[in-house]
């Protein structure tokens, strides 16, 4: 396929292409070198065919999501993935294809990520990932939206008797390299005027094995992670969080540059189910509300009850109630998978709504 | 009369590119060649245009922009603000310094297991047996990652040789202290040092080059040109007279004094590591990730070496041994002096892949977190600049010029061993 096909007319032979690049993109390896070198064999369309056509084609939402984070994305014991981020998937799934299992979830690195992005290995990525400038620009990624307002923190064992990042002159650090993280860790200690010793490691469960261990005396990341961590250790009451945020950690899903309608769909259920909560639209009276058009117009077009909301994504109308219907609106997403009455224990905070004083707002359904 | 005549001289038609034989096979090359470049040229096209849609072009100006990454392990000083060229310049040492402990350990250990595996003692070489088997036959991604687990898991960290009561406390009189984060060693120091020079000014491949050192290296080398000519003497003496007089004395002084006067001179004296804070400070820092992929390299690519080794002693013929025997050598002596030296011919052309195994297998540095040329430059600098083709390009070159640059050095030596040959 040389590089020149995008030029070709015709629908159909778009999509005849489009098969032929998946089969290929399917069959390609998941490493990196094999990702930077796939540039010279594939053709440039990637990221100019229509996404939703490729994923209706295949029956199957390639999502990426992390090698295991409690509460985020991590398979349970029935090994079915589970997750607040894996919950955003599951919607994007229901309301494309009608169906919140029908995902691959894609376990990524904090490494291997943005490859698996780029080169269509995956159709959106929702692991923990941090908008920032030059991922936006210069790795041309579309952040569609923010999940998790967060920043960087630090883990330490209690009994260190340490109370501020400011006293761990001299320890060692485990880090996930391939992360924002590692950047952060660096400029903290150098304004601080204080050394440190960088352990680089490529996934949460070795750097947990390794701060267990005592081979390092910090752990640090985004302070959900950090929590999500814990929580999974034997005594999570031995270790302490320190009271420094070290960064602004905006987590959300992403896709790539270039097709802005598939963009628009990961962005509107986003937005479909933080406005779920925002106007009480929960799993429980979905069903009701979405039977008959309402009294609250924005209810309404939010669930296709009214307007042609949906017809303007290229979706059905109730589009939006699949999304939701899987596991409800943000908040209980959030509630059930690291809300205060899990083990995680995360507050709101920055992550309640707008109206209730936090950052959580999403642009008007209309 | 001579009815012989010259055939018709025939002229050239094109198609004998074709049918004759002469042409046939040299029409095949050329055409094979231009579908070959054919073939490259469209990918190189291919991936510029791409890459240009991406609106990603082909660009090594992010190398000069500061890597805002922190390396642990560092033969260079680098800090974060320093440049991405810099610290793959850190990275390459790296890769440089396992490579080079790894090829001489495995080498040691190779030679060794590869004797005895051959030894008489049954127990002995049935143990190097299984020792082979089980390392040649384990992918070395698990023997490093084993390795380090072992070494994180099983020995104590640094807050455990803290207080009153210590769990764990530091050998070899207090000098050496064993943690799962790594081995601290004394280090050598000078209180009346010569400085450093540094070369390449600001530049990003700057290093500085101990004074201290070179001078020591340069007594030490005279030292040892001394020696040689003394022992050159003895020869001299013993086929003039038949007497050879005694030289190990006057060796061993050449050998040491020199060295101490200078060590002396320099001020020279031990740093010793203590626990101050959180680690160890002082002392020379071994980390676990160089020790794990040091230990697993070298044992690994060990195993290999070994079976060259028991292959190439096999190769010289028994008769050879017995004749040293019947001459009254013992078997140590036959096997260093008779054996190994021809055995070394068979030995040297397969070791070299080895050793080009060992370096590029060395990539797997960032399973245990070793900051290679692998872990910086493709690995922190790839994913922090998303420069993928430009990164993997230049780190195929890197690894392309240390496997070069090996291999000309042992086809050196290979040379060298072979003229010895009558
Ligand atoms: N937000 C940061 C860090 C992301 C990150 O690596 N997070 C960790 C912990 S919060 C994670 O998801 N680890 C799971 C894994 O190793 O797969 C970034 O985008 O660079």
């Amino acid at each position: 396929m040389p590089s020149h096909y995008r030029e070709t007319g015709p629908e159909a032979d778009e999509t005849a292409f489009i098969r032929v690049e998946n089969q290929e993109e399917v069959n390609m390896k998941k490493s990196v070198i094999l990702g930077a070198l796939a540039v010279a064999g594939l053709a440039a369309g990637a990221a100019h065919a229509a996404t939703v056509d490729d994923i209706k084609a295949r029956g199957k939402l390639n999502c990426g999501v992390t090698t295991g984070l409690v509460g985020f994305a991590a398979p349970d014991a029935a090994g079915e993935w589970m997750g607040f981020d894996v919950g955003v998937c599951r919607a994007v799934a229901a309301a494309v294809l009608d169906d919140p299992t029908a995902v691959e979830f894609v376990p990524t690195t904090g490494k291997t990520r943005f490859t698996a992005l780029a080169s269509g290995e995956i159709d959106m990525l929702a692991r923990n990932t941090t908008w920032t400038f030059s991922r936006d620009v210069d790795l041309k990624f579309t952040f569609v939206g923010v999940n998790y307002y967060d920043g960087q923190g630090f883990m330490v064992p209690r009994e260190l008797g340490v109370s501020s990042a400011k006293d761990l002159d001299g320890a060692t650090v485990c880090i996930q390299t391939g992360t924002t993280t590692e950047l952060n860790l660096a400029d903290f200690f150098r304004s601080n005027n204080i050394s440190y010793e960088p352990v680089p490691i490529e996934t949460n469960a070795e750097a947990q094995q390794q701060y267990l261990a005592g081979a390092c005396d910090v752990f640090t990341t985004d302070a959900s992670g950090l929590a999500a961590t814990r929580a999974t250790f034997e005594a999570p009451d031995d270790h302490v969080l320190l009271p420094e945020i070290i960064s602004k950690e905006p987590l959300g899903p992403l896709v790539r540059h270039g097709d802005d309608e598939w963009g628009d769909i990961v962005r509107w259920t986003l937005n479909a189910l933080i406005t779920a909560e925002e106007l009480g639209v929960t799993s429980a009276n979905i069903g009701d509300m979405a039977a008959a058009a309402g009294n609250n117009p924005e209810v309404n077009r939010l669930l296709g009850t009214e307007g042609n909301l949906g017809e303007m994504l290229g979706l059905p109308a109730d589009w939006a109630v699949k999304a939701i219907s899987v596991a409800g609106n943000y908040g209980e997403l959030f509630e059930k998978n690291i809300g205060e009455n899990t083990p995680i224990g995360l507050a709101r905070g920055l992550n309640a709504q707008w109206t209730d004083g936090g950052l959580i707002y999403s642009p008007p359904f209309r | 009369m001579t009815t012989l005549t010259d055939p018709p001289k025939e002229s050239f038609r094109l198609s004998m590119l074709i049918y004759d034989t002469r042409y046939r096979s040299m029409t095949i090359q050329v055409v094979a060649m231009m579908g070959f470049m054919l073939l490259a040229a469209w990918l190189i096209n291919n991936t510029l245009t791409n890459l240009a849609t991406l609106g990603k072009p082909i660009d090594f100006g992010f190398f000069s922009e500061p890597a805002s990454y922190d390396i642990n392990q560092r033969l260079l000083e680098y800090d974060s603000r320093d440049s991405h060229l810099r610290a793959s310049f850190v990275g390459l040492l790296n890769t440089l310094v396992v490579a080079v402990l790894g090829c001489i350990t495995a080498t040691v250990v190779g030679v060794l297991v590869g004797v005895l595996r051959l030894s008489p003692n049954w127990l002995v070489a049935r143990l190097m047996t299984i020792y082979v088997e089980m390392f040649r036959n384990v992918p070395v991604l698990l023997w490093i990652v084993l390795v380090m687990a072992v070494l994180i898991e099983s020995l104590p960290a640094p807050r455990a040789f803290r207080g009153e009561d210590p769990a764990a406390t530091m050998s070899f009189f207090d000098s050496v202290a064993v943690t799962n984060r790594g081995v601290y060693v004394p280090e050598p120091l000078f209180s009346r040092s010569l400085g450093d020079i540094s070369v390449f000014g600001e530049a990003s491949l700057r290093f500085n080059i101990s004074l201290d050192l070179i001078l020591i290296l340069i007594v030490l080398g005279a030292s040892i040109f001394a020696i040689r000519w003394n022992s050159k003497r003895a020869n001299a003496i013993q086929e003039a007279t038949g007497d050879r007089p005694t030289t190990w004395h006057v060796n061993l002084g050449l050998l040491v004094v020199p060295t101490a006067v200078v060590l002396v001179a320099l001020g020279f004296h031990l740093g010793y590591p203590a626990l101050k804070g959180f680690n160890f400070q002082g002392g020379t820092h071994m980390r676990n990730s160089l020790i794990a992929l040091w230990l697993a390299l070298s044992l690994y690519t060990a195993a290999f070496i070994a079976e060259i080794v028991r292959g190439g002693i096999l190769a010289i013929s028994k008769g050879q041994t017995e004749a040293a025997g019947a001459l009254g050598l013992r078997p140590n002596r036959i096997m260093s002096l008779v054996v190994l030296p021809q055995a070394l011919r068979v030995i040297i052309p397969p070791l070299i892949s080895n050793y080009l195994n060992l370096t590029k297998n060395s990539s797997l540095a960032i399973a245990v977190g070793y900051m290679d040329i692998t872990g910086t430059l493709g690995g922190i600098t790839m994913n922090q600049t998303g420069r993928e083709l430009e990164c993997v390009l230049l780190l195929m070159l890197v690894y392309l010029s240390i496997s070069l640059l090996i291999s000309a050095v042992m086809n050196w030596y290979n040379n060298k061993v072979k003229l010895v040959e009558r």
